[in-house]
């Protein structure tokens, strides 16, 4: 037995290729400019890119915990989810889809709705999230939004919106169509209770949503470079056969079109929707100036 | 007329709904009534031929009649857009509704529409927009709204002029929230599948009778065509009864009633996950 001989197998050198340090999980890379991004330092930045501000998707809850008043908010109709009217089957049957989007997003549904204070007022919210079933909007979806601006009406709040869809929700047919109907009258009753409702449009919101409550708001905002749009590109694209301009139904596009109030980075979002808020929420403050300044006018009896 | 065929697959129903020599709006109008007046415009940016609508006589009452308006030849075709409207003509509508509220007179509207038109002047203008004002608005109205699906229902396009106190929809006619054949290029990848896509969408009048949407069913002949006065008869006996039974009512009345019919719609669980 050779007294140099090895007890130990030789060490493996690692190919090239595969050398690699383990950042799983701890950083993220932008896919608009390839930084690579430290995922805690761009959970603290909104999900949005330091480098180039590229807004990344962002789940339903963050978007409510962005929202509302030191993040809290109490969560409501999470009972109310989708059923299936139409016993409708494609490549899988619908409740299996349900059932896969349920453990994809972690979420009952494609809207989570909140209920807390914004600034100090009294705001009914809901989130869409894309990742349950592309966003899109079924009879629960039409439900939740239609049972916040109930409350907002009953509770003389405000209702703010985030969308993130699609559009209607075909497995559910015409029903879906009917929900554009449903959410639109709730808002015609809130319009004439003086009630405002904030529509905040983000990646992607297309088609039946976009054809309803998302493009009603007293006020509108979209978050920067979203798409945004009624029929989507590729439609367009067969319809008139050509290929389209690069901004077409981006949010700059809207913008230069009419469409939309403000673009605004997600970071100045919550300022600015505080900001509208006190221009249309009833407040005592208000109440007790224009008070004052009938006291101020001379008795005209 | 009273025995309805329920025989008809679904696929072959959404091609009597395209039928090129199904009764269009302007036909309708022809027959059942007088005095008609088209008016034109939406005052903001043009008139959109592809969706038509003015003052009428409907037994002896002034109304305001509206409808989605597609051309038989090719070149009328063309002019009507294939009867798909851009946001003007949503507009338009709404005007006209809103002037049909002022007089208080009735609104009579007739779907038939492949869709809104998805195409860029269409975007720019804010198709999205006008057809989600119009759903917000119309719900305003207090005077009576009826529509009727003549043809095709095509989604939110159709959906713009469809807020109403009573739905009636013709045996033939589809409604749905896509097309068959883009329903099945999108969840089966198969242009072929639009078959099974109709009959899984639950697009014609029995299926949506059944689910709440629709009130009425007027049932047709199997020969439905232009020229055949029967298809004519039977549309306006139900809208004559619908209108007579909505005037019947006070705006307060119709109001709530209206929003009540719009909350309801759908199905959902109340069992959480």
């Amino acid at each position: 037995m050779s007294l140099f001989s090895r007890k130990k197998k030789n060490l493996e050198a690692v190919p090239a290729a595969e050398r690699r340090v383990t950042t799983e999980g701890i950083f993220v890379k932008c896919p608009k400019c390839s930084t690579a991004l430290f995922k805690r330092e761009l959970e603290e930045n909104f999900q949005v890119c330091h480098s180039c501000a590229h807004h990344f998707r962002l789940d339903a809850r963050s978007r409510l915990a962005m929202l509302y008043d030191e993040g809290e908010y109490e969560e409501l109709d999470a009972e109310v989810i989708s059923c299936d009217p139409l016993g409708f089957v494609d490549t899988k049957p619908y409740p299996e889809r349900l059932e896969q989007a349920r453990r994809v997003s972690g979420l009952p549904e494609a809207i989570i709705n909140g209920r807390g204070q914004v600034g100090g007022h009294l705001v009914f919210a809901g989130a869409m999230d894309f990742s349950f079933m592309g966003g899109s909007m079924g009879s629960a979806v039409g439900e939740k939004i239609a049972r916040i601006i109930d409350r907002a009406i009953e509770y003389r709040g405000a209702v703010i919106t985030f969308a993130a869809s699609g559009g209607a929700r075909m497995q559910e047919g015409t029903l879906s169509l009917m929900q554009m109907a449903k959410v639109c009258a709730g808002l015609a009753q809130l319009d004439e209770a003086k009630l405002p409702f904030i529509s905040v449009l983000t990646d992607p919101t297309t088609g039946g949503v976009t054809a309803s409550f998302a493009s009603i708001g007293d006020v509108i905002i979209a978050e920067p470079k979203a798409l945004i749009g009624f029929a989507g590109p590729r439609v367009i694209e067969q319809t008139i056969r050509e290929k389209l301009p690069e901004d077409f139904q981006t949010s700059e596009f809207l913008m230069a079109h009419g469409m939309v109030d403000l673009v605004i980075d997600r970071r100045e979002l919550r300022a600015m929707i505080i900001n509208l808020l006190n221009f249309m929420m009833p407040s005592e403050n208000i109440l007790r100036l224009l008070d004052e300044d009938k006291e101020a006018l001379p008795d005209t009896q | 007329m009273e025995t309805m065929n329920t025989e008809i697959t679904p696929i072959e129903r959404v091609g009597l709904a395209r039928h090129p020599q199904r009764p269009y709006t302007l036909d309708i109008i022809k027959n059942l009534f007088e005095d008609f007046v088209e008016l034109h415009g939406d005052r903001r940016y043009a008139d959109d031929p592809a969706l038509v609508g003015g003052t009428a006589t409907y037994h002896g009452l002034p109304v305001v009649v509206i409808g989605h308006q597609k051309g038989r030849d090719v070149n009328e075709r063309r002019y009507r857009n294939f009867g798909m409207p851009k946001p003007e003509g949503y507009r338009k509508a709404l005007r006209l509704m809103m002037m049909a509220d002022k007089f208080n007179r009735p609104v009579i509207t007739f779907i038939d529409t492949p869709g809104a038109y998805p195409g860029v002047d269409a975007e720019e203008r804010g198709q999205a927009e006008a057809i989600a004002f119009n759903l917000r608005e119309i719900s305003k109205i207090k005077a009576p709204l009826i529509t009727c699906v003549v043809g095709e229902g095509g989604s939110g396009g159709a959906l713009a002029i469809g807020i109403c106190d009573g739905l009636l929809m013709l045996e033939n006619a589809v409604y749905s929230v896509i097309s068959p054949e883009g329903c099945a290029a999108i969840l089966w990848k198969s242009p072929t599948q639009s078959a099974l896509a109709a009959s899984r969408l639950k697009l014609t009048a029995f299926d949506l009778e059944g689910l709440g949407v629709v009130d009425v069913i007027i049932g047709e002949s199997s020969e439905n065509r232009v020229n055949d006065s029967e298809i004519y008869q039977a549309i306006d006996k139900q809208v004559h009864a619908m209108l007579l039974s909505l005037l019947g009512l006070s705006d307060a009345e119709r109001r709530v009633l209206r929003f009540q019919r719009m909350r309801r719609l759908g199905e959902w669980s109340q069992s959480g996950i």
